[in-house]
C-alpha cells in the first residue's frame, strides 16, 4: 500500500470515529496494523490494529497479562512482532515498519517511560534528566574531554532546557539527589522528565500512577494533561485506575489475552459488552 | 567554620557545572597542584621520587583508566596490564623505528595502539557481562604477554626478551634525572585526569553511566549501546596504554614483558574498588592506598621495632605488615563499600554543617 493510499484509508477510519473530542486532535499520526507478538508457544499480541492521533491521550487497558506491555514494547522497538506493521508520519509522508529499533524509535520522536522504573540509579536527576537530550548533542568526546567551545556551550544550553522541564514538573529541590534516594512518586515523576527532556512526538507511558497514593496520582494526572496541551504531545498510556481513564483520555484501547476487544471513546467502552465480561467475568 | 559555601551564589549554568562549584574547593586544588609542582620535586628526595611518587602517579593513571570502564561504563575488565604492556612495547617501537618522532607523539600513538586492541577486546562485552565478561578479558592479558614474548619485533629480537626505554627528549632538552620525570609524569596525569573529569561531567560520561545502571533504558532513550560500550574499552585502553609508556619510560627503565603480569592487572583493580569505583578521586586515593601504605607500615615497623629495640625477623616483620595491609583493605571495605572517595564525600557533607550535627 503507498503512503497516499494508507493516508486515505485513515483518513475514512478518523471520519468513522465520533467528533467532537475535548482538545484539538488531529489526523491519526501512528497505525499499528494486524500486529501479532509471540513468545514460543504464548501468544502476548495476536492480530491487534488501533491508530492513534496527534494530540490526543490514548489509553491501553486490559486485565493483567492482557499484553499491554508487550504492546508498548513493540510500539518503540524493544519487541519485534512476528506479524503486521506500524505506520508512524514523519514530516508530511508516512514510514512503515515491521519492527522498530529502539534508537530508530527514538530518533523518531517516540519517548517512553516504564512499568517498573528504569531510571540510571546511580547518576543525579540533572544527569538522568539530560541523558534524555542525548540526541540532540553533536560534540564529540574529543570536544568534550578538551571542554572545547561546542562541547561547553552544549551543555550549558541543553541544561537551560532541562532546567525549563525541572521547573514545569516542580522537582527543582532534588536537582542534585542521586534518583536512587527519591521516594517512589518522584522517581516516576524524574523518570517523565528524562522522556520529555528529548521533546518527544508521541510519549509512551507504562502505568504512570503504579502504586502511588491519591495526592500524587492528582499530580501525574496533571503533569501528563498539561504536558498534552502545552507540547502538544500525543500520549498513549497503560494504566489500571479506571477512574484515571476515563477522566483523561480521549479514546480507549481494551485488550484482553492479546486480543483487542474494545476500542471507541470513554462512554463507549463504559457500554462495551465484552469489556465488562473481561473485567467482570462472565457466568457460564 | 571555613568550610561553608555561604554567600557562594552561582549565578549561571557555567558556574553550576564547574568541576570544583565551591571556593574552597578551588583553593585547596591550586595550592595542592602548587606544592606538587613546585615544593616536592625541591624537598622529596631521589628514593621519594623514584619509588613512591612516580610508581603512585602512573598507577593513578591506570586506575583512572580501569574506573572510566568499570566504574563509569560498568564493563568489568582484568586486562589492564596488558593494556599497559600494549602501551610501553609500543611506544619504545616508536622511537626506535621512527627516531625523528617525538617522544610525546609516540606515547599518544602507543595509547592509540592500546585503545585499537581495547576495541577489539570489547567486543565480547557486546554480549556479555560481569564475571564473564572479566573471564574474557582475561584473555586479553595473558594474549598480549604470549605475543611480547614469542614475537622478536617487539623487543627489537633482545634475546632476554628486555627491553631499555630510549632517553626522554623534549624540545631538546633531556629528561633524565628523578625531578625532571617526576614532573614530566605529573604534568600529563594532571593534563589527563582533567580530560578525564571533562568527559564524564558531559554527554559521554552521561551515556557510560547510562549503559552501566540500565542498559535498555539507555537504548530507548537512544544512547548507542554498542558504540558505548567500545568507546569505553578505547578510552579506558588509551589511558592505560599512556600509563603502560610512562611506566616504561619514567618508572623502570629496563622492561620486560612479565612486568605486566596479571599481579599488576589485580593491583589496579584493588585500587579502584578502594578508591571508590566510579570517581576520578578515588582512583588517585586508591592508588596512594595500595602504593604507599605498605612503605608507610615499613617505616612504621621499622620505627616501632627500633625504639623498643625488639629485634623481630626481617621475613616476619614483612609478613605482619603483609597481614596489616590485608586487614586494612577488609576494614575500609566493610566501613565504606563505595571507598575512599565516599568517605572523603561524607567528611566534606559533614565539614560544611559542622558544627550542627544536620
Amino acid at each position: 500500500m503507498t503512503a497516499d493510499a494508507a493516508f486515505a484509508v485513515q483518513a475514512q477510519v478518523a471520519a468513522a470515529q465520533p467528533q467532537g473530542l475535548a482538545r484539538a486532535v488531529g489526523e491519526p499520526i501512528l497505525v499499528v496494523e494486524n500486529v501479532s507478538l509471540a513468545f514460543g508457544g504464548v501468544k502476548a499480541l495476536q492480530d491487534v490494529s488501533f491508530d492513534v492521533r496527534e494530540r490526543e491521550i490514548r489509553a491501553i487497558i486490559g486485565p493483567n497479562g492482557a499484553g499491554k506491555s508487550s504492546m508498548l514494547n513493540v510500539l518503540n522497538g524493544v519487541y519485534h512482532p512476528q506479524a503486521g506493521t506500524i505506520r508512524l508520519r514523519v514530516g508530511e509522508g508516512w514510514r512503515e515498519f515491521h519492527d522498530m529499533d529502539p534508537h530508530e524509535a527514538a530518533r523518531l520522536g517516540i519517548a517512553r517511560t516504564f512499568q517498573n522504573i528504569a531510571l540510571f540509579k546511580g547518576m543525579t536527576v540533572l544527569d538522568n534528566i539530560m541523558t534524555g537530550r542525548n540526541l540532540k548533542m553533536r560534540a564529540s568526546f574529543v570536544e568534550q574531554a578538551l571542554w572545547l567551545p561546542r562541547a561547553r556551550r552544549e551543555e550549558y544550553e541543553h541544561r537551560r532546557a532541562v532546567e525549563e522541564i525541572i521547573d514545569f514538573l516542580e522537582i527543582q529541590h532534588i536537582r542534585k539527589t542521586p534518583v536512587g534516594r527519591l521516594p517512589y512518586g518522584l522517581q516516576k515523576r524524574v523518570e517523565l522528565a528524562r522522556a520529555l527532556a528529548a521533546e518527544p512526538r508521541i510519549l509512551l507511558l507504562d502505568e504512570p500512577m503504579a502504586g502511588m497514593n491519591l495526592e500524587e496520582k492528582q499530580d501525574m494526572c496533571r503533569f501528563i494533561l498539561d504536558v498534552n496541551e502545552q507540547f502538544g504531545t500525543t500520549i498513549v498510556l497503560i494504566e489500571h485506575d479506571m477512574g484515571v481513564v476515563m477522566d483523561i483520555s480521549d479514546r480507549v484501547v481494551v485488550l484482553d489475552y492479546g486480543r483487542k476487544i474494545g476500542d471507541g471513546t470513554p462512554e463507549e467502552i463504559r457500554r462495551n459488552q465484552a469489556v465488562i465480561d473481561a473485567y467482570l467475568g462472565v457466568s457460564h | 567554620m571555613l568550610y561553608r559555601e555561604a554567600g557562594q551564589f552561582r549565578t549561571s549554568y557555567a558556574e553550576d557545572q564547574r568541576i570544583f562549584p565551591i571556593r574552597q574547593d578551588r583553593v585547596a586544588i591550586a595550592l595542592l597542584l602548587a606544592f606538587a609542582f613546585f615544593v616536592v620535586p625541591a624537598v622529596a628526595s631521589h628514593y621519594w621520587l623514584k619509588a613512591l611518587l612516580i610508581p603512585f602517579l602512573i598507577l593513578s593513571l591506570a586506575a583512572l583508566g580501569l574506573n572510566i570502564l568499570t566504574g563509569y561504563a560498568g564493563q568489568l575488565s582484568l586486562g589492564t596490564a596488558g593494556f599497559m604492556a600494549v602501551g610501553a612495547f609500543m611506544a619504545y617501537n616508536f622511537e626506535l623505528r621512527l627516531p625523528e618522532l617525538p617522544i610525546l607523539v609516540s606515547f599518544a600513538l602507543a595509547g592509540l595502539c592500546a585503545a585499537a586492541l581495547g576495541i577489539v577486546f570489547g567486543l565480547p562485552s557486546l554480549r556479555i557481562k560481569g564475571f564473564y565478561l572479566a573471564v574474557a578479558t582475561l584473555a586479553c592479558q595473558f594474549f598480549v604477554l604470549w605475543v611480547l614474548q614469542r614475537v622478536g619485533w617487539f623487543t627489537n629480537y633482545s634475546s632476554s626478551g628486555v627491553i631499555s626505554a630510549q632517553e626522554i627528549v623534549i624540545l631538546g632538552h633531556t629528561f633524565d634525572s628523578a625531578q625532571e620525570k617526576y614532573l614530566l609524569t605529573l604534568a600529563i596525569v594532571a593534563l589527563m585526569a582533567l580530560a578525564a573529569k571533562n568527559l564524564m561531567r558531559s554527554e559521554t560520561g552521561r551515556a557510560f553511566m547510562a549503559v552501566r545502571d540500565m542498559d535498555v533504558a539507555a537504548s530507548v532513550i537512544g544512547i548507542p549501546i554498542m558504540r558505548t560500550k567500545l568507546l569505553a574499552f578505547a578510552i579506558s585502553s588509551f589511558y592505560c596504554g599512556v600509563a603502560g609508556a610512562l611506566y616504561a619510560f619514567c618508572y623502570l627503565g629496563t622492561v620486560e614483558p612479565e612486568a605486566f603480569s596479571l599481579d599488576l592487572s589485580f593491583r589496579v583493580l584493588f585500587m579502584i574498588i578502594i578508591g571508590g569505583v566510579g570517581s576520578i578521586l578515588g582512583s588517585f586515593l586508591g592508588a596512594a592506598f595500595i602504593t604507599l601504605l605498605p612503605i608507610f607500615l615499613n617505616l612504621v615497623s621499622g620505627f616501632l621495632s627500633h625504639a623498643f629495640g625488639v629485634d623481630v625477623p626481617h621475613a616476619w616483620l614483612s609478613n605482619i605488615e603483609l597481614i596489616i595491609f590485608g586487614a586494612l583493605i577488609v576494614f575500609f571495605l566493610i566501613v565504606e563499600p563505595h571507598g575512599l572517595a565516599r568517605l572523603w564525600q561524607i567528611g566534606k557533607e559533614k565539614l560544611r554543617l559542622w558544627p550542627f550535627p544536620h
